[in-house]
């Protein structure tokens, strides 16, 4: 298996420099290896999708960019994030400034208990931004395809929407302070195939801007909007204990047409498990 | 890793304002200091009781725990009525208010009424936790104990072979001070139980009514269970306000230092000792008085720590 760098990144030519790249990264809880020695760069402006089955770490993985993983006691890392050339563990590297560039929407919905308005003009707020909230709450929502929806009932609380809709606003609510990496833990996996459908739109539009990073279950949603797709295992050690690991990762079209690894081969023609 | 040429500047992410990281550290440190403040202030009372208890301690070590004398005028002191006292009056007030409190939760939480009465009950059950305990007191004296008096002599005519029962009703007394103490804790265990069946996920009721369970069946086997670290929690706050609680208790308990086992006879609380005869105390009377607050300290210490054990042990079931 060849692991692809910095200098052999699948289709080079577009990125100038991966704006999120991992070095032989490996992260603990505690004794507990749950991911094993990654090396993955992640380009500019595109999808990447992190495939595999529950417990390889992909969602570990996610949270590591944007040190969502601080939270948890006896996590570390060994080896090194990068977000452009800068190492996101280094001392000086603020984990709240991190958040701020990059952004995360769940699994579940989770809006606050708040209007839709102040849903998308938290972020604004609380990093104190001189903005225009007005423009800014319309803006973010007409991005994330849900103004034309809540237009008349801006000031009605959140959680009030559909599921579809809530997820939505949980996006609107995370590009409201444009960021420059979105990061997603299978966003649409508590949704039903329409609003899925709006969602993944709504992805192919963003990734025009924003970098996206998701994570799914789904694979017909990986071939369909990932420009990337990293496929993940898991192995048990001679303990028994289960640490993922990256074992291919390539463009989609490689990655579900012509895999080079029989794990792959297996996991995405549906053979798994 | 390669530089490229002419790729040296890339975004970065800029280090935090030395405000904003100013202000962290400094609420960080402030809540720190909230938290020992409130530890220090347990501290700082627990020494000073300990310090002023020191002489009776040294005079009448563990005895004073067994002994149930108490006459100031030979100085010599024994606790142990008003321990029996604190005990029984607080543990007859929670043999009545847990299962009244609870049930009062479980109707409160489930919806057999419709929302305005249920809130409007709601509302008046919290209301009993605004009456000065004062006006408990009054209230005991001139209605509690004259309502008490025929179930009294009842028991003591058909029961009076058992020595809680062993002597005539003569008002004042264990058995009024814990029905006015039932009253004066139903609104803790009944606010805190009903917030904790309240707060379950709904998903749980469903899984088991979708299991063919009765509602009934659903409420004991499941929600009761799911929210007891709740209800045992709000039981041992309010065991704690009935074992502390003075003045209503001192109204209506008929403050007699003489060790009696019927809950119909005059007895005394420590809080209620305390209270009575830290005005005319002095010298070794006051230590012995500070003595009994120790005492008292302790009890609470126990059964706080007792809770805790109970809730740790019923988790992991």
């Amino acid at each position: 298996m060849q692991e692809p760098t910095r200098s052999d990144l699948p289709s080079p030519a577009q990125v100038s420099w991966p704006i999120l790249s991992t070095e032989n990264l490996s992260i603990y809880y505690g004794d507990f290896l749950a991911l094993r020695d990654v090396t993955m760069a992640i380009p500019e402006r595109k999808i990447t999708a992190l495939i595999g089955p529950s417990g390889c770490g992909k969602s570990t993985l996610l949270r590591c960019f944007n040190r969502l993983n601080d939270l948890i006691d006896g996590f570390r890392i060994q080896g090194q994030v990068f977000y452009y050339k800068q190492d996101l563990y280094g001392e000086t590297v603020d984990a709240v400034q991190v958040r701020r560039r990059i952004g995360m929407v769940f699994q579940q919905p989770n809006p606050f208990p708040k209007s839709i308005y102040d849903n998308i003009a938290f972020g604004a707020r609380a990093l104190g931004l001189q903005v225009d909230l007005d423009e800014l709450v319309e803006r973010s929502l007409r991005q994330a395809v849900l103004w034309d929806e809540v237009k008349d009932k801006l000031k009605t609380n959140g959680l009030e929407l559909s599921g579809g809709q809530q997820q939505r606003l949980c996006i609107a609510r995370a590009i409201s302070i444009k960021p420059d990496v979105i990061l997603m833990d299978e966003p649409c996996a508590s949704l039903d195939p329409i609003s899925t459908l709006k969602i993944e739109e709504l992805l192919r539009d963003l990734a025009q801007e924003y970098t996206i990073v998701t994570v799914t279950h789904n694979m017909q949603q990986a071939s369909r909007i990932a420009d990337f797709t990293a496929f993940f295992n898991a192995q048990a050690d001679e303990k028994g204990k289960r640490s993922g690991y990256l074992v291919e990762y390539g463009t989609t079209d490689q990655i579900f047409q012509d895999p080079q690894e029989e794990a792959t081969r297996r996991y995405v023609s549906g053979q798994f498990g | 890793m390669v530089l490229s040429p002419g790729e040296t500047d890339f975004p970065e992410i800029p280090p935090r304002p030395p405000v904003s990281l100013w202000l962290d550290r400094s609420f960080v440190w402030a809540t720190r200091l909230f938290a020992f403040g409130v530890v220090g202030v347990l501290v700082y009372i627990a020494i000073v009781v300990g310090l002023d208890a020191q002489p009776a301690m040294e005079r009448y070590g563990l005895a004073f725990l067994t002994t149930s004398a108490w006459n100031p005028v030979n100085d010599t002191y024994g606790a142990l009525p008003m321990i029996y006292g604190t005990l029984v009056s607080s543990l007859i007030a929670l043999l009545l208010a847990v299962p009244i409190g609870v049930g009062t939760a479980v109707f409160l939480s489930e919806n057999f009424l419709p929302p305005t009465p249920r809130l409007v009950l709601n509302f008046m059950v919290e209301l009993l936790a605004a009456i000065p305990s004062v006006v408990y007191g009054l209230w005991g004296i001139y209605v509690l104990i004259p309502f008490l008096k025929p179930i009294g002599a009842w028991l003591h005519s058909h029961w009076g072979w058992i020595p809680l029962f062993s002597t005539q009703y003569l008002g004042p007394g264990l058995f009024p001070a814990g029905i006015i103490l039932t009253v004066m804790i139903l609104p803790l265990i009944t606010a805190i139980s009903r917030d904790s069946l309240v707060s379950l996920p709904p998903t749980l009721r469903q899984a088991a009514l979708g299991l063919g369970a009765t509602r009934w069946t659903a409420i004991f086997r499941v929600l009761i269970p799911a929210a007891f670290s709740g209800i045992v929690g709000g039981t041992m706050l309010a065991l704690g306000r009935a074992m502390g609680e003075t003045m209503a208790v001192t109204m209506v308990i008929g403050n007699s230092n003489v060790l009696s086992p019927s809950l119909l006879a005059p007895a005394n609380t420590i809080a209620s000792l305390l209270a009575n005869q830290f005005a005319e105390a002095r010298d070794l009377q006051i230590s012995a008085l500070m003595y009994a607050g120790l005492v008292l300290f302790g009890l609470t210490l126990i059964v706080n720590v007792l809770a805790e054990w109970i809730v740790s042990r019923v988790k992991y079931y």
